[in-house]
């Protein structure tokens, strides 16, 4: 073999190897976010484990409608049997205090990634991220809590698309979410830290998406309890009966502006509340007196 | 245990299933305009039948859910034939028929209207006719081979009173149409393709003559415009609805479901109009309609008119979602409905 045909022989190894490489790499560094993770509460512990205060719409860009839906809210409602079993919706569940592991579905055959799959110790609510470029159904299949999801990759971002929701809480305390919206999870893995930042279009009840980031640490000996629930009768009521508080007639909305020494008119949420501006206006605002009695967290 | 979602949307291993989500697919593809007119019916705009899409949706076990016909139409096919939970408008029918025969090429034994509305009965003349009633021995001696040149047409009894005297002179819809049987007991009971189909008359709902349909083995309930997700509940109150009597059958359809893990799946519930729903559909529909309910109650039982009712906005959180200010069931009339099912009788 001359010299040149080495050159040449070197030169077209070198290129394979290199070719291999960049085909055996997972394309735009995309990060596997697979695996078991734990959450971490931070300033958002009171919203995820004991859950808000009721009349506490703050910072969040709901309607008038939405506003009337959390003031009716009795949380009684939560009591009764069709709805004790009740799953979170998918745009909400990341939100909720819950172990989350994620696994991959590959086909054999090609090694491509068909889905990620998602499961959260709460309801253990489980979701589908399709990633193999399928449609979303029409409109008239069936809605679900998981929704229907679909996810590409943005970098090494996962962005998740999910239609067909039921309809579902936008917090514990009555805000609610439709069955029209949609909602995009962003999924962002640094090493052993993943981020989850959940936004959800709501034309029924949102004037603008709203937008909340939760964080997990990866934890490679959590073991995910299972969750049985089964319904039961725990009030003895005739059946039909659905708890609400009438307009107007909801006492409890005004506790957390006097616990807190916030203006009633802030706790009102909107779009407005949710800006830095809104702090200078809210010095305009009256106070209500704060209770006698101190109030603790629970 | 596999979930509701696996079961819609994941599994690759159930034939039927995969048939739903390729159905649903295709037709989303091809047609999620043409769907979504076809839904804003209840409440809205009734589509041409002539720009009609029908699409097929398997639901579960026995039992499919047709779209585009104006209200929704339940198939229930197998050995024995074809039985319908409605048959559409009129002019659809074409359309329908091929629908059903790439679901089964049996024949149509069975229409149940689930109430005399012609979004939902106008196809009863023209798919009856496509069909054939089981009939023969003693039958056709007695009363002749034409005893099985259509199919059954049954509903309740209020049925065929308003189609065949509507204004106490002239038959609202042509005889053809009319129900062939009819029954007056809060149920009725078949059997057919080797399960138990349960009418359940539901008075003074949507209509007076309002039946649900339950498919005990293939565990569907088609429960007619007593549960739609499109719009408020149309109260009739002019064929004989009320408010309380859409409640009544919400409440039944909770009673009667069962919801597999997470509140979600099992017993599937194909609404009159809109899309292919859950029991937990139902609960939210169930607890929107009643807080309305209580609501508009409270003003009657302060003594409050119906112009002050309407304007101390009582649907306001619900509007977004049910309400509409234009098409022959607005928000407005809804409330009146509630209002004059809820006030006391002079």
């Amino acid at each position: 073999m001359g010299r040149f045909n080495r050159i040449k022989l070197a030169g077209g190894i070198i290129a394979l190897l290199l070719l291999s490489a960049l085909v055996g790499r997972p394309a735009r560094a995309q990060q596997d976010p697979s695996g078991s993770w734990s959450p971490r509460f931070d300033e958002d512990w009171e919203e995820r484990i004991p859950g808000p205060e009721i009349g506490d719409y703050l910072g969040i860009p709901i309607n008038e409608a939405a506003r009337m839906r959390g003031d009716s809210w009795d949380a009684t409602l939560v009591e009764l049997p069709e709805n004790q079993c009740r799953a979170h919706g998918s745009d909400y569940g990341w939100r909720g205090p819950s172990n989350l592991s994620i696994w991959k579905e590959v086909d054999k055959a090609s090694q491509k990634v068909i889905a990620y799959h998602t499961h959260l110790s709460a309801y253990g609510a489980e979701q589908t991220i399709w990633m193999d470029g399928r449609p979303h159904p029409p409109d008239y299949a069936p809605h679900t809590w998981a929704g229907f999801s679909t996810g590409k990759w943005d970098g090494d971002i996962l962005v998740v698309t999910t239609t067909h929701l039921k309809e579902n809480w936008l917090r514990r305390n009555g805000l609610p979410r439709s069955d029209q919206a949609t909602a995009s999870a962003h999924i962002m893995r640094h090493g052993n830290y993943l981020t989850v930042a959940a936004i959800t279009y709501d034309p029924v009840y949102l004037t603008e998406p709203f937008i909340r980031t939760s964080d997990f640490v990866y934890n490679p000996q959590q073991q995910m309890a299972p969750w049985p629930c089964e319904s039961v009768d725990e009030v003895d009521r005739p059946a039909g009966v659905v708890p609400a508080h009438l307009p107007g007639q909801n006492t409890f909305l005004n506790e957390f502006p006097a616990n807190y020494g916030i203006p009633p008119e802030a706790t009102r949420g909107g779009a407005e509340t949710m800006y830095p501006e809104y702090k200078i206006k809210m010095k305009t605002m009256k106070t209500l007196p704060r209770p006698v009695k101190k109030v603790t967290n629970r | 245990m596999r979930t509701f979602a696996k079961q819609v949307f994941e599994s690759s291993r159930n034939a039927g299933l995969t048939i739903l989500l390729a159905t649903a697919v295709l037709a989303g593809l091809a047609g999620s305009a043409s769907s979504a007119a076809a839904q804003a019916n209840a409440g809205g705009a009734r589509p041409n039948p002539a720009d009609v899409e029908i699409h097929v949706l398997p639901v579960q076990g026995n039992v499919y859910m047709l779209v585009g016909a104006g209200g929704n139409i339940t198939v229930q096919a197998g050995d024995d034939g074809v039985l319908l939970v409605d048959a559409g408008l009129a002019g659809t029918s074409d359309k329908v028929y091929a629908a059903i025969q790439s679901i089964s090429t049996k024949p149509i034994r069975y229409i149940i209207d689930t109430h005399v509305h012609p979004d939902h009965v106008g196809g009863n003349e023209a798919l009856a006719k496509l069909g054939n009633t089981i009939a023969g021995g003693n039958v056709v001696g007695d009363i002749g081979a034409s005893a099985g040149n259509q199919a059954t047409v049954i509903a309740a009894q209020e049925v065929l009173d308003r189609m065949s005297m509507a204004d106490g002179k002239q038959p609202a819809m042509p005889q053809a149409a009319w129900p062939t049987e009819t029954y007056t007991t809060p149920e009725r009971k078949l059997y057919f393709n080797n399960e138990g189909v349960l009418m359940i008359h539901v008075p003074a709902a949507h209509t007076d003559g309002d039946t649900m349909v339950f498919f005990r083995r293939s565990d569907v309930i088609s429960t007619g415009d007593i549960f739609v997700t499109t719009s408020y509940p149309i109260v009739d109150l002019a064929r004989g609805g009320n408010i309380q009597g859409v409640i009544d059958g919400l409440n039944r359809i909770i009673e009667l479901a069962i919801p597999a893990d997470e509140q979600e799946g099992g017993t599937l519930i194909i609404p009159g109009h809109g899309r292919l729903c859950d029991v937990a559909d139902v609960v939210f529909y169930q607890e929107m309609v009643t807080i309305i309910r209580d609501r508009i109650q409270d003003m009657v039982n302060k003594g409050m008119t119906l112009e002050q009712v309407k304007a101390a906005k009582p649907t306001l959180d619900y509007d977004p979602r049910y309400g509409r200010s234009t098409g022959f069931w607005t928000t407005d009339m809804f409330v009146e409905a509630v209002f004059k099912s809820l006030s006391p009788k002079k």
